[in-house]
């Protein structure tokens, strides 16, 4: 058996990947969890599937095109007025061009 | 009054085109029925009564005026509450929708389905509970309070779907939407009694479903019995050029294939749903079924659906990988919940960190490793090439059969709180529903004969479920009509 794929530390990783804080009770969770869920996984390894495509999606072959025409907006008010923080005509983010 | 949201939906709708019932009568039905169980039962995360109400007014008015009504006017629908409802809160049931002050995410704009139930003139009566961003098979991931099971409370009615399965079978309205992308609408109608009907991937337009798994999302009714079923199918279905996997093919007449004979009917009976660990009166209930299909002329065909035992693992691989990627969109910046601090990274994980319940998380996690360097080849790309076999069994049985026919579910519903701790037989719950999600193929559960009652628990429901070739519904429909009579003597 290959050494765990879900430590602590790898669970930090892919949590950082994600874009997810986690508190230590998380990690140790996830840590517990997911690694029989993997092993349940790795069992796909056995499968043969030399000559077999992937499948991304059913019956879809192609992306389908449109005319690139105006549609239906909607409104700038009701849009901005979800957002936890707003500028009278935008969403506000910490600033980040000058990050690391 | 409230036996008015028992009638089959064709039949209501009808007495309020012919004014025989007003649709503020039937609001006001729907109202006492959902304060008399839902406080206990917990299928609706906002209830939208004032614009029920609204609604029926304006739908009585029209009538007055001497318009004629739609196809479901006047009925009463519960919406999942992953469905984007204008000027009505959608949370998915997380926490990350609820913005500051507690308040919920608005959206300003209707999902393609509720905008298509709406010209059809039915009545939205709330948003309805389900598992955090439909990750889950028993509502308990709700990040607000689990759905019970109306046959036993102490039960799951199933999930992701839970609270619209709940809506439906205790009577509270007689049709509501869902979304299946593993089983989420066929489970909890075989755990509550009710017909839950999957339409092929591509049938209904995804516009304004809040995505979870893009690849095998499929918005799908429910109703008490199959001629509704088809009724509201028929009324979703249909091109939309928003989603671009809506498939651009004629709809067909569900309704009327509901009356097709059964006689000459060929129906697969996969030895591969009847495995180890199927609960016995499941199984008997199914197979009694089945028998009766036979002896009233349907014709039984073995059939093999040999990667049936791979669908779990295919399952949790893509459906986490396609959620990691979907719910980046919950970053604290556009709606929602927003956890403020210092850079963008960290507004973007704490946001996440406070606003994802551990379902969420334990799946972002997962999609986040089986998409990682060096994890990709082996576990993404080799599930979807598993995902190519599995459909490829269908393929081969639909050469000798017109639909299969299995349990939805190995078991009846289970006690909240028996599986919650222990994800992975969690998943391995939904084998029997998970392979015509990863076909894309039309499928529905059946009520069939209930579990006898014993001393270990009280009589539960048994879903029968029907997997029909793609953009076949009408096969499934002809053949939930068959089961449907038999089952009703």
């Amino acid at each position: 058996m290959t050494s765990p794929s879900f430590s602590p530390d790898a669970v930090r990783r892919l949590a950082r990947l994600a874009r997810l804080s986690v508190t230590d009770a998380d990690v140790a969770r996830l840590s517990r969890e997911l690694e029989p869920i993997l092993a349940h996984v790795r069992a796909l390894g056995a499968v043969d599937t030399d000559g077999v495509a992937p499948t991304a999606h059913v019956s879809v072959d192609r992306l389908p095109l449109r005319p690139d025409e105006r549609a239906e907006e909607l409104d700038r008010e009701l849009v901005l007025g979800e957002a936890p923080a707003r500028a009278p005509e935008g969403f506000v983010v910490p600033a980040f061009v000058d990050e690391g | 009054m409230t036996d008015l949201l028992e009638l089959p939906i064709a039949t209501l709708a009808q007495k309020v085109r012919r004014g025989e019932v007003s649709a503020a009568e039937v609001a006001e039905a729907t109202i006492a029925a959902i304060l008399r169980d839902d406080d206990r039962l917990g299928a609706y995360l906002t209830r939208s009564f004032d614009e029920l109400r609204a609604r029926a007014i304006q739908l009585d008015l029209r009538r007055a005026q001497g318009e004629q009504l739609g196809p479901l006017a006047g009925v009463p629908i519960g919406v999942k509450d992953a469905f984007a409802t204008k000027g009505v809160a959608t949370t998915c049931a997380s926490r990350i929708l609820v913005g500051p002050g507690g308040r919920p995410w608005i959206p300003p704009y209707d999902a393609a389905a509720v905008t298509r139930l709406l010209a059809a003139d039915a009545m939205i009566a709330g948003k309805c509970n389900m598992d955090e961003f439909a990750m889950g098979s028993s509502t308990e991931n709700s990040a607000f309070f689990p759905a019970r099971n109306p046959w036993d409370d102490s039960r799951t009615p199933g999930g992701s779907s839970g609270g619209s399965a709940v809506s439906v079978a205790a009577g509270m309205t007689p049709g509501a939407l869902g979304s299946d992308t593993g089983g989420s609408v066929r489970q909890p109608a075989a755990f509550t009694g009710v017909v839950g009907v999957k339409p092929t991937y591509g049938r209904v337009s995804r516009y304004g479903l809040v995505a979870f798994a893009s690849s095998l999302d499929v918005v799908s009714p429910f109703a008490r019995d199959v001629r509704s079923a088809a009724l509201l199918t028929e009324a979703i279905a249909g091109h939309d050029p928003r989603d671009s996997t809506s498939a651009d093919r004629p709809v067909g007449t569900y309704v009327a294939a509901c009356e097709r004979p059964l006689a000459g009917l060929r129906v697969g009976v996969p030895s591969q749903y009847f495995a180890a660990g199927i609960d016995p009166d499941v199984e008997a209930s199914v197979r009694g079924a089945l028998d009766q299909l036979a002896s009233r002329g349907a014709t039984l065909v073995p059939v093999s659906l040999p990667h049936t035992e791979h669908a779990v693992a295919v399952y949790y691989v893509l459906a986490a990988a396609e959620a990691s990627s979907n719910l980046s969109r919950f970053d604290g910046v556009r709606f929602g919940a927003r956890v403020a601090s210092g850079g963008l990274d960290e507004l973007y994980e704490r946001t996440r960190g406070q606003g994802f319940g551990a379902e969420v998380k334990r799946r972002v996690v997962l999609g986040a490793y089986v998409l990682s360097h060096g994890y990709y080849d082996a576990y993404y790309l080799q599930a979807q090439r598993v995902r190519t076999l599995i459909a490829r069994d269908f393929d081969a049985a639909f050469v000798d059969v017109d639909v299969i026919a299995a349990p939805t579910t190995p078991t009846p519903a289970f006690k909240l709180g028996d599986k919650i701790d222990d994800p992975l037989t969690m998943y391995l719950s939904d084998v029997y529903t998970l392979p015509a999600s990863l076909a894309g193929l039309p499928a529905m559960s059946v009520p069939v004969a209930p579990t006898p009652a014993t001393d270990a628990r009280p009589s539960l429901p048994v879903g029968l479920q029907l997997i029909a070739p793609a953009f076949d519904e009408e096969a499934l429909f002809r053949a939930g009509a068959a089961v449907e009579r038999i089952v009703s003597g």
